[in-house]
């Protein structure tokens, strides 16, 4: 057995902080993917051009420094605000960022760019007749949208999904440089104080490889389900 | 720079964070930051060629080995790329005395060898794909007219995939900008690390971080422009009559 100099349970804890961060971050990153695909493509031009504004901003600038202007930056001007409350109304909070929800919610502002425009594109791709007819059917928005559009959008986006995803699977390894206890940040203070390297990354690494190859498994299985009907 | 400098002196006067000297370290950051992209992108480019022949080889054995490295390189974060190759070396016992310490001591070097490994890994499956994507047609033509295979490679599938493979080798030029950011993380000053110092040094997120944010965004559209020229003037062939 390979010995981790007790390194070995807080690797697994880290392991388990990075699927939760991704996953929850995946979701983060979908809804606001989906609005922001539908915003763009909405006929009203202010917020066509407010959804395209958002991602290029976005798709401009690293992720790490998006992850430090918001993590460093959001403490300071969650302070700013409830200072004003503080002053103005006589409101007394504190609100303490926890390190966690803001990389959840960087990572989901900042994959949420990308996906919305894997998610505009295929929305593009979809038939107008099947929504047409589903209306004709007397089906509500909501309906229309969650029985056909949605399903049918996703055979489009599945490819570029799969691909965002593991993208910011990649992309969690940041979180442990604004101090979060990931997988990756265990690795590097083991590293530290043992100096050995390879005793501690390489596991990381086939850690990260075996994210990699349950979610293309998953990916399989959803391409399968959204094309039934087709081919 | 001095000139550059004394002509923008006035306009900062009053201004504490974005003095001359924080602009220098700025400018510093930015000269790194172009300086590691770049040199990573070139010898990257540069193994990514014969890579991508040899990952369509006919033969297995020759294959595997650069499947397995780009599998390897695109599977795991490039941060744990950069801290192998950043403690890697620097930790082997008795290498502080060989003369490999010039570039080991120096976090460049490694954070270099990490990166070009990186991108010639993703460059690499671009290129495939693009090899891939040749039309039987224009093999078959080459053979006809009696072409060796490294001619018809030469002449023929290699130009072309060139030019199919450019609208992905933008993306790639662009991800490694930006992926470039976490050389900060291994103290090397590039822009990423200068924005860190401000913030550090002012407790000012803000200035610190947007001012390199909108760097990083003049670069990352800079990159974009050219490669769209680069477009325009190389696949002029499939654009449509006007």
């Amino acid at each position: 057995m390979i010995d981790f100099h007790g390194y070995g349970p807080r690797l697994l804890a880290g392991a388990w902080l990075t699927t939760e961060l991704a996953l929850l971050s995946l979701l983060v990153a979908v809804v606001l993917g989906l609005l922001a695909a539908s915003a763009r493509l909405s006929r009203l031009r202010s917020v066509a051009a407010l959804s395209a504004t958002y991602t290029t901003l976005i798709r401009g600038v690293p992720d790490l420094v998006l992850l430090m202007l918001l993590f460093y930056g959001g403490q300071i001007g969650v302070n700013m605000i409830t200072d004003r409350l503080y002053n103005a109304f006589d409101i007394d909070i504190f609100i303490n960022i926890d390190a966690f929800i803001a990389g959840v919610a960087t990572l989901g502002v900042i994959y949420g760019a990308y996906m919305a425009e894997t998610f505009r594109g295929a929305f593009m791709a979809v038939d107008e007749g099947q929504m047409e007819a589903a209306r004709a059917y007397g089906m509500s928005p909501w309906l229309v949208f969650s029985r056909i559009r949605f399903p049918l959008m996703m055979r489009h986006a599945l490819p570029g999904l799969g691909n965002n995803w593991l993208v910011m699977l990649k992309s969690t390894a940041l979180v442990s440089i604004i101090g979060l206890t990931d997988m990756v940040r265990v690795a590097e203070k083991a590293t530290k104080a043992t100096h050995e390297p390879f005793l501690f990354m390489l596991p990381v690494a086939v850690g990260y490889l075996l994210m990699t190859a349950v979610s293309e498994l998953a990916m399989l299985w959803l391409r399968r389900r959204y094309d039934t009907g087709f081919k | 720079m001095e000139e550059w400098f004394a002509h923008i002196a006035p306009w900062l006067t009053g201004n504490e964070i974005f003095t001359p000297a924080t602009l220098a370290r700025y400018w510093d950051g930015l000269v790194n930051t172009v300086q590691l992209v770049f040199i990573s992108l070139i010898i990257g480019l540069g193994m990514a060629v014969p890579l991508a022949i040899l990952r369509g080889s006919p033969r297995a054995w020759v294959r595997a080995p650069v499947w397995l490295y780009t599998y390897v390189f695109r599977g795991t974060p490039l941060l744990i790329q950069l801290y192998l190759a950043y403690y890697g070396f620097a930790f082997v016992p008795g290498v502080q005395e060989t003369w490999l310490w010039f570039f080991i001591e120096e976090p460049f070097y490694p954070a270099l060898f990490a990166f070009t490994l990186n991108t010639a890994a993703y460059t690499t499956e671009i290129f495939h794909g693009a090899i891939r994507a040749t039309p039987r047609g224009q093999i078959e033509a080459a053979r006809a007219y009696g072409m060796s295979t490294a001619l018809a490679y030469r002449r023929i599938v290699l130009p072309s995939a060139f030019r199919r493979a450019l609208p992905a080798y933008g993306n790639e030029v662009i991800f490694m900008l930006h992926a470039s950011a976490i050389a900060s993380t291994v103290t090397i000053m590039d822009l990423t690390g200068t924005a860190y110092y401000v913030y550090a040094r002012f407790y000012t997120p803000f200035p610190a971080f947007i001012f390199v944010a909108l760097v990083y965004m003049a670069l990352t559209f800079m990159i974009l422009a050219a490669f769209r020229l680069l477009e325009k003037r190389l696949l002029r062939h499939l654009q449509t009559a006007a």
